[in-house]
């Protein structure tokens, strides 16, 4: 059985001289969505902005962290940096003939095509079901998106044509496994916002339609990027992102010429500019692979927990997720360093991404809130 | 010599035939327009600042014909809906085709084209992201109605800009992706139009222009005027280069030119400029320019002859004045070429490319332009601070309607018949066969036909083969076939959006020291307020304090004869306890923001608090706690307006008015008028929709 389902046959009724464009097939791979064709710009060839890039990496080695939300002036490469991340993530492994891209090593059956697939196995005696290397997903949930396609609903093709009813997964399916990323998360309608919570604390989707109800694995790590001029973020949806981080635009003349020159070369030729940071991006993806296999052999010395709690005391941050996260945070660098143990110096640099989005505001001190992580940092730690 | 070349084919000014397009159009703004037809998907876009009115329309006219025929060119109104805009699904023909049909939305259809949005200054942000997401990547990215589809849309968008007061603009999200922002209208001088491009111009433009080369040191100089100009944004640089790649294509040449850079510099860089770089060579340059006009080379001075003289009233505030950059940049720019040429050394060649480029960017930047920037922005951050949460609210019930969502309708939303029934739309033909299906499991003679629905659980494929079964069975289901099923999922409610109603709070200081000095006055300015309220069917409070305590004498309301009454007979006397007074008048705000409404405090004081916050005399904590007080006010984005009622303005006054990041009226200076004008000037700042 091919693996590759037309999933929708699409009509454009388009003017007469446009009978190729007319039909549109589009395949669509059960596990991963066909990315867009065009190159992304390489990861490594984005300069400066090290804040960022260190928080995506860090997230990509430990999902638990619960994701990257980046804010920050126009024009600073914010998505830029997000949706290189998909060309720079190891690959998966993933049981074939499930829609969800479940791992083959759960040992817990968390969805029906697994469900079904197992249920084959034991009926015939056949071999386990198989697997296959699949890319991460990074998913990209564009504004206008309806909710029907983002939490997934009926296949209306087999719905008006077979009358069947069949769930076609949504984008959060997709997602499972890999990574969402909603560009102007602040510009997102609130109800799709509060669907986000919900599939995001509880990692799993549930659908109810025409009598139908499924309920299907979504563990994604939530990535948004966003300008605070046009409107601030619910504070709900704020902590649910493990990190975030503030970018800025370089004011360093040689930074800002070289980010120029680099997005140019890239424009104009970006086969041949894609190929020159392929080697870079090669070596971050190792950084990646190797951070994952030593992320559980960190050692998180009672020193660090308490240092970490002290700073969250000391900034007054809500609830313990601070505290968590900021020790998840630091042993994931800690991971991509290839350290043995958990330290104050890898504290220091997540503290502010970590924290800076939990804080109380204070009326009495203007100060930002990176100043004020800083500040605290200081103190404790010194210097 | 090549530049002066160049510098004529961009001019074009050899070409005798009559400018039947674009006689009427700012050199400028023509040179725009070409530059743009070369390049649209890449230049992103022009934000064309006008009144609609003959000189726009030429201006479109112009571009439309320097564009290759067939390009595609779409007019969006301001409040598209994502269906019109990104595509989704086509109910109709989804229902006569029987199986899902889109429909194309229109950025798709505008692939290669021109986006042209109307009344872009009152665009909604949702659909400024929308559209800046397709300029980002080039293509509509559809996750709607059970579709998944990625269409390519390459376009250049015109964003039509009718907006005259300063707060009315486009998007910013968008005017950083665009190249051009330009100005037409009011400073016409008939010397400086004429520009006769050839509708092939750009055509020929295009086919040069991805061999276009750009040297390190144009990117270099780019960036460095872009930096001296305080543009933060990187996108604005990145324009720059590719304006000058078409610059260069436009002149029929294989490499940008340094004139091509301080164009790019000129036409992109210079209206997005936040600082007026220092000139260092202000004299000099003056000389320079006279000593230009006597070596202009012939073809030079030929172009010379279309140019208006030196305008007077080119300082007005509109970027740029088309005649200053058309009588001397260009011109300039050639000797300045050869010089670097002949004498100065490489690595110092680069830094003169780089002032020049600078110099081509400043130039354009009319005098008081900044200075009325600055102004504008200091109002506008006070807005978007305050708009948080008052302007332009989703409401149930009330206002414009901004399209549906599922959802049930309880609670006073109100219930969208039309979304409903086209959410239900798709599904008729598979709810009325469960009807039916039911229908035959319960009619006793349906034995025959039970066992289809046996196998009719929801997954498994039934095939086409049910289909006569359910038509055999049409006679006695009729009834039930022609009713539409309408289930509770189906269930859409209307979205609303208001405007922000405003109430404006009046805090009133009528303490001894302000009674002695001018309470009557002040109670007279507000009365003027008052009758300005009432043009804006504002709702207004007032409250006053003096002792120790703030009283509320006036809860929100719209009677403004209440309000009159309330302050006539207002006592004066005591202490001034400000800080009590400014936490009052921000929990006040509070509530009110709370309610939806946008609140604008406008506090009548001389400033001089000598009540501390827990009741107790003192000069010197009182005015540590009204600091502290006004600080909170001002973190809570509340937009404030002081009055200052000393007799001569005191910095004790405006100290408070910076802790509150308040507007800062000395009364004494103010007229009834001018102080009427100031606070609807506030007013419009907070409550304008869509400020970023």
């Amino acid at each position: 059985m091919s693996r590759i389902k037309i999933c929708a046959q699409i009509i454009f009724d388009a003017s007469l001289g446009d009978i190729l464009g007319k039909i549109q097939v589009v395949l669509k791979c059960p596990v991963t969505y066909c990315q867009p064709m065009s190159l992304a710009f390489p990861f490594s060839a984005i300069v400066g902005q090290d804040e960022m890039k260190l928080a995506i990496l860090v997230a990509a080695i430990d999902p638990s962290i619960g994701g990257v939300l980046v804010f920050g002036d126009r024009g600073t490469g914010k998505s830029t940096a997000v949706r290189a991340l998909a060309a720079l993530l190891p690959k998966m492994r993933a049981v074939i003939g499930c829609r969800y891209g479940c791992d083959p090593a759960s040992t817990s059956v968390s969805c029906e095509d697994c469900a079904l697939l197992k249920a084959k196995v034991e009926a015939n005696g056949k071999a386990p079901p198989k697997s296959h290397l699949v890319p991460v997903p990074v998913v990209d949930l564009p504004l206008g998106a309806t909710e029907d396609r983002v939490v997934g609903a009926l296949d209306l093709e087999r719905a008006l044509s077979q009358g069947i009813k069949a769930f076609e997964p949504g984008l959060l399916a997709r997602a499972n496994r890999g990574f969402l990323y909603i560009d102007e998360v602040n510009l997102l309608e609130d109800h799709l916002v509060d669907l986000l919570i919900d599939v995001a604390a509880s990692g799993e989707n549930v659908v109810e339609r025409e009598g139908l109800s499924v309920r299907h694995p979504a563990r994604f790590v939530l990535v948004g990027s966003g300008n605070p001029e046009e409107g601030e973020l619910r504070p709900q949806l704020l902590d649910r992102f493990g990190l975030s981080v503030e970018v800025k635009t370089p004011s360093d003349l040689a930074a800002r010429v070289e980010v120029v020159r680099r997005r140019d070369a890239f424009e104009q030729n970006p086969t041949t500019f894609t190929e020159q940071w392929k080697k870079e991006d090669e070596r971050t993806r190792k950084r990646i692979v190797a951070g994952r296999t030593r992320l559980d052999g960190v050692l998180i010395p009672d020193a660090a927990r308490q240092r970490a709690a002290e700073l969250c005391m000391a900034l007054g941050t809500d609830g313990l997720r601070g505290d968590l996260t900021l020790i998840r945070a630091g042993r994931a660098l800690a991971a991509l360093q290839g350290d043995a143990e958990l330290g104050d110096a890898h504290l220091r640099r997540v503290a502010a991404p970590a924290l800076r989005h939990r804080l109380r505001r204070n009326p009495l001190d203007d100060a930002g809130s990176t100043v004020r992580v800083d500040r605290a940092v200081a103190e404790l730690m010194g210097g | 010599m090549t530049a002066v070349t160049a510098l004529s084919g961009l001019r074009r000014t050899e070409s005798h035939e009559a400018g039947e397009w674009g006689a009427n159009i700012p050199f400028d703004a023509a040179l725009v327009a070409a530059l743009f037809a070369v390049d649209p998907a890449g230049l992103g876009g022009v934000a064309l600042r006008a009144a609609a009115g003959p000189e726009r329309d030429a201006w479109l006219g112009l571009l439309r014909h320097l564009l290759p025929a067939q390009t595609p060119w779409h007019r969006v109104p301001v409040n598209i809906n994502d269906t019109a805009l990104l595509g989704g699904l086509d109910l109709g023909a989804t229902l006569n085709a029987g199986r899902p049909v889109a429909q194309q939305g229109l950025l798709a259809q505008a692939d290669g084209g021109i986006v042209l949005l109307a009344m872009a200054e009152r665009l909604p942000l949702g659909t400024a992201a929308r559209l800046a997401a397709v300029l980002d990547s080039g293509e509509v990215a559809i996750e709607r109605d059970g579709l998944t589809v990625r269409k390519p849309a390459r376009l250049g968008l015109v964003a039509l800009d009718e907006g005259r007061e300063d707060d009315e603009r486009v998007p910013a999200a968008l005017l950083d992706r665009v190249a051009f922002h330009v100005v037409l209208g009011g400073q016409g001088d008939p010397l400086a139009m004429g520009s006769d491009w050839q509708s092939d111009d750009a055509v020929k433009a295009r086919a040069l222009l991805p061999g276009v080369t750009v040297s390190d040191e144009a990117v270099r100089a780019l960036c460095a005027a872009a930096l001296a100009l305080g543009v933060g944004s990187l996108r604005a640089p990145l324009l720059a280069l590719r304006v000058a790649r078409a610059a260069a294509a436009l002149a029929g040449l294989a490499q940008v030119e340094d004139e091509h850079v301080a164009l790019a510099a000129r036409l992109v860089l210079a209206p997005r400029a936040t600082l007026l770089p220092a000139s260092a060579s202000a004299d000099d340059e003056s000389n320079a320019n006279d000593d230009d006009e006597r070596d202009k080379p012939p073809d030079a001075v030929a172009d010379d002859q279309d140019q208006p003289p030196p305008n007077p009233d080119a300082q007005s505030q509109d970027p740029p004045p088309p005649q200053a950059d058309a009588s001397e940049q260009p011109c300039d720019l050639t000797p300045d070429t050869d010089h670097a040429d002949t004498e100065v050394p490489d690595p110092e060649a680069g830094n003169s490319l780089a002032e020049m480029v600078l110099e081509a960017a400043r130039a354009a930047i009319p005098p008081g332009l900044l200075a009325a920037l600055k102004l504008g922005e200091a109002a506008r951050t006070r807005a978007q601070a305050a708009g948080r949460s008052g302007t332009a609210q989703k409401s149930q019930t009330r206002g414009r309607p901004l399209g549906a969502r599922r959802g049930e309708p309880r609670a006073g939303s109100r219930l969208n018949v039309i979304e409903t029934l086209r959410a239900a739309a798709p599904w008729q033909r598979l709810r009325q066969r469960e009807v039916q299906e039911r229908a035959l499991r319960l009619a006793p003679m349906g034995n025959a036909c039970a066992t289809h629905t046996e196998s009719g659980s929801a997954q498994t494929s039934l095939g086409p083969a049910i289909a006569p079964a359910g038509a055999s069975a049409n006679g006695p289901l009729s009834p039930a076939r022609q009713r539409i099923h309408v289930r509770r999922e189906d269930f859409h409610v209307t979205r609303f959006k208001q405007v922000g109603q405003t109430t404006t709070l009046f805090v009133v200081d009528a303490s001894g020291s302000s009674a002695l000095n001018r309470l009557a006055e002040a109670k007279g300015a507000v009365e003027l307020l008052l009758a300005d309220c009432y043009v804006r069917r504002d709702r207004v409070a007032v409250l006053a304090f003096r002792g120790t305590t703030a009283d509320l004498l006036l809860p929100p309301t719209r009677s403004l004869a209440r309000a009159k009454r309330s302050l006539a007979g207002l006592p004066g006397g005591g202490g001034t306890p400000l800080a009590t007074a400014i936490d009052a008048a921000r929990e006040l705000a509070d509530q009110i923001s709370r309610r939806g409404e946008t609140p604008i405090v406008v506090l009548l004081t001389d400033g001089r608090g000598n009540i501390a916050r827990d009741g107790t005399p003192g000069r010197v904590r009182a005015s540590d706690d009204a600091l502290a007080a006004a600080r909170q006010v001002r973190m809570a984005g509340i937009t404030c307006l002081l009055m200052d009622t000393s007799p001569q303005p005191q910095p004790t006054a405006r100290v408070l008015a910076q802790a509150l990041g308040a507007v800062y009226v000395p009364l004494p200076y103010a007229g009834a008028n001018a102080l009427s004008q100031v606070v609807a000037q506030v007013a419009r700042a907070a409550t304008a929709p869509g400020v970023r």
